[in-house]
């Protein structure tokens, strides 16, 4: 896209519509749709990022770095960390192998498949959330397993109540719910890239010797190296960023299962708001750094676009 | 689209390894990620008689909120629409300086964490904040003038007189969150446009404007279509920017994951699987129906 429109660009001068006279647009037309266009960005985008940076050193430096010293915001922040480092690779290794069946492979089904991957960003995060809480929770069935009275592997039930094992309003419901909201980005990113890549130089890999895992390793992993890099730093983001379905089953135990955007709502609540704002402005830093190397590597390899966004 | 070579023989397709270790656990995964809790939800409700359920889902309180959910999704979405085929024609037909950035902001919503958008348009769109004093006076005005234009609906209950913790709330919230789905849906499509269209209808003698509602935009249309409803399927779903920024006052400004959310709270557990069980039917209808409307957009474009 961008390398599409840069090319486009380069022959007109700067403030200049595209293109020979008859197709342009007349000038009024040009300014209005550009005065809409950044009002538009700066209303609604613009501004709001501002505002987080504003708002967090609205009592100066020091009471912005005041809000990280307090354990709850450290271990929230450690709880993010922690849920990121176990829900993006989770789906880094999902995504390699669902695009790897898809794209090198003819099977039947296939679309369906592609369909259900996707499934996760159709769901509402309240939603996602709701449905470990029914599987998971002290109704659904696995508290239901924990108070049977005579239930499949007894052994595991006594080890599992030995150890307190909780999932819902505990760590392992906050990564599940995260791997399910961040589930479609690694593999939506890649399968339209391999599949335009074709198999071409796997048969060759293989013809001159190689096993299946030098062809993956050093001729499939290559080549998709910047469209898996592009699904983990979304997939990243989301991951650290996610509040709806993290909310409803963390319980919110400060200091416990509480990760930033949950940190961010209690401060919030509280008035506290430089310190909410603080918080905030180390996500909006996150997803600045996002945009940037998300952009970086669109500049640099000048890729297509899936014509399917990611959501 | 076939990815397998025309050189090699049909019966020789799998050649290359790894397809049931692949398969298998994209399955699995897919399964026990996926598949088998959002079946949970779905038995859930199948517990249910078929009193319960309509008692779930048809009380004034959650009507409310799905009236208020559809509507203003929708309208966040047209309004998208609009502004994202501004935005799009804008960043692919005219070159200004900061248009990169422009671009790459425009994946802001996408980016960064739902609740910090929702607290930071709330502190632009409040009464004290940076626009809010300066919009919500007029936005109470206009609310205040088209009562007394038109008594006989209640403007105040449909619209708000405030914009943040009120209706409009919501909506800013929605515009936000939707914002880059039609500008990127669109984007490469305007990018492949050929120019020679436009200069075919310009020969053949039709106006700047004829050429843009007869030539381009029935060109954009299945694009403009699949990003309205994919910001439309987002805005449904959406809580994080809202529920800091609504007000959320049950009938009048809650939406419903957040109806959800509350049902949940007070241990209503049905009540929040059935409410949550409409929505998702919901949200896989306009799954199918991306899903067409794309299959049927390639196919436009390659004739």
């Amino acid at each position: 896209m961008a390398g599409a429109s840069t090319s486009l660009a380069a022959k007109a001068g700067a403030g200049r519509a595209v293109g020979p006279r008859v197709i342009r647009n007349p000038w009024w037309v040009r300014v209005a749709f550009m005065t809409v266009a950044f009002i538009f960005v700066i209303g609604f985008l613009l501004l709001p990022l501002a505002a987080v940076f504003t708002e967090a050193l609205r009592k100066g430096v020091g009471a912005f770095f005041a809000a990280f010293t307090d354990s709850d915001a450290l271990s929230a922040i450690k709880l993010t960390l922690t849920t990121a480092a176990i829900a993006v690779p989770a789906n880094l290794v999902f995504g390699v192998a669902a695009s790897w069946c898809i794209a090198k492979f003819e099977f039947r089904g296939k679309s369906i498949l592609i369909t259900l991957i996707d499934l996760p960003f159709a769901v509402s995060p309240v939603i996602s959330g709701l449905i470990y809480v029914l599987v998971f929770g002290a109704q659904g069935w696995y508290g239901r397993y924990l108070d049977a009275e005579s239930p499949m592997l007894p052994w595991l039930q006594q080890w599992l109540i030995a150890q307190d094992f909780r999932i819902i309003f505990a760590v392992p419901g906050i990564v599940l719910a995260s791997i399910f909201v961040t589930f479609p980005f690694v593999a939506r990113e890649l399968i339209p890239l391999m599949q335009a890549q074709g198999t071409d130089e796997e048969y060759a890999a293989l013809t001159l010797g190689a096993s299946g895992w030098q062809t993956f390793w050093r001729v499939t992993v290559p080549n998709i190296k910047w469209g898996l890099f592009y699904g983990v730093i979304l997939c990243n983001a989301r991951a650290m960023g996610e509040f709806g379905a993290v909310s409803v089953v963390s319980g919110h135990i400060r200091g416990v299962t509480n990760t930033m955007p949950l940190h961010v709502e209690i401060l919030y609540n509280e008035y506290n708001f430089v310190a909410a704002f603080a918080v905030s402005a180390l996500l909006a830093l996150l997803a600045l750094v996002t945009l940037v190397l998300k952009s970086l590597i669109e500049w640099q390899h000048q890729r297509v676009r899936p014509e399917k966004t990611s959501a | 689209m076939s990815q397998v070579s025309p050189l090699i023989p049909r019966f020789r397709r799998r050649v290359l390894p790894g397809f049931g270790l692949s398969l298998g656990f994209t399955l699995s995964y897919l399964g026990l990620i996926v598949l088998i809790p959002l079946t949970a939800a779905f038995l859930r409700t199948a517990g249910m008689s078929w009193e319960e359920f309509v008692a779930a889902v048809a009380s004034p309180r959650v009507v409310a909120a799905y009236k208020l959910s559809f509507g203003v999704s929708l309208l966040a979405a047209l309004v998208n629409a609009f502004f994202g085929f501004i935005l799009a024609w804008v960043l692919v037909r005219y070159t200004f300086p900061g248009r990169r950035i422009m671009d790459a902001l425009v994946d802001l919503p996408f980016a960064l964490p739902t609740a910090v958008a929702g607290i930071a348009l709330s502190a632009i769109y409040a009464k004290n904040g940076w626009l809010g004093g300066l919009l919500e006076p007029i936005w109470a005005g206009g609310v205040g003038k088209l009562a007394n234009l038109v008594p006989w609906v209640d403007w105040k209950a449909l619209l708000g007189d405030k914009l943040a913790f009120d209706r409009p709330g919501v909506f800013i919230a929605l515009t936000f969150i939707g914002l880059p789905f039609v500008v990127r849906t669109l984007q490469p499509v305007l990018a492949e446009l050929q120019p020679e269209l436009e200069e075919a209808a310009a020969t053949l003698g039709a106006n700047r404007w004829q050429t843009m509602t007869r030539v381009i935009l029935p060109e954009l249309f299945p694009a403009i279509i699949t990003g309205f409803a994919l910001a439309f399927a987002r805005a449904l779903g959406e809580y994080g920017s809202v529920v800091f920024i609504a007000g959320n006052q049950p009938q009048h400004s809650e939406i419903v994951p957040l109806l959800i959310i509350t049902k949940l709270e007070q241990y209503d557990y049905r009540g929040a699987t059935a409410i949550a069980c409409v929505m998702l039917v919901a949200s896989f209808v306009l799954l199918l129906l991306i899903n067409l409307l794309q299959k049927w957009s390639r196919r436009y474009h390659q004739i």
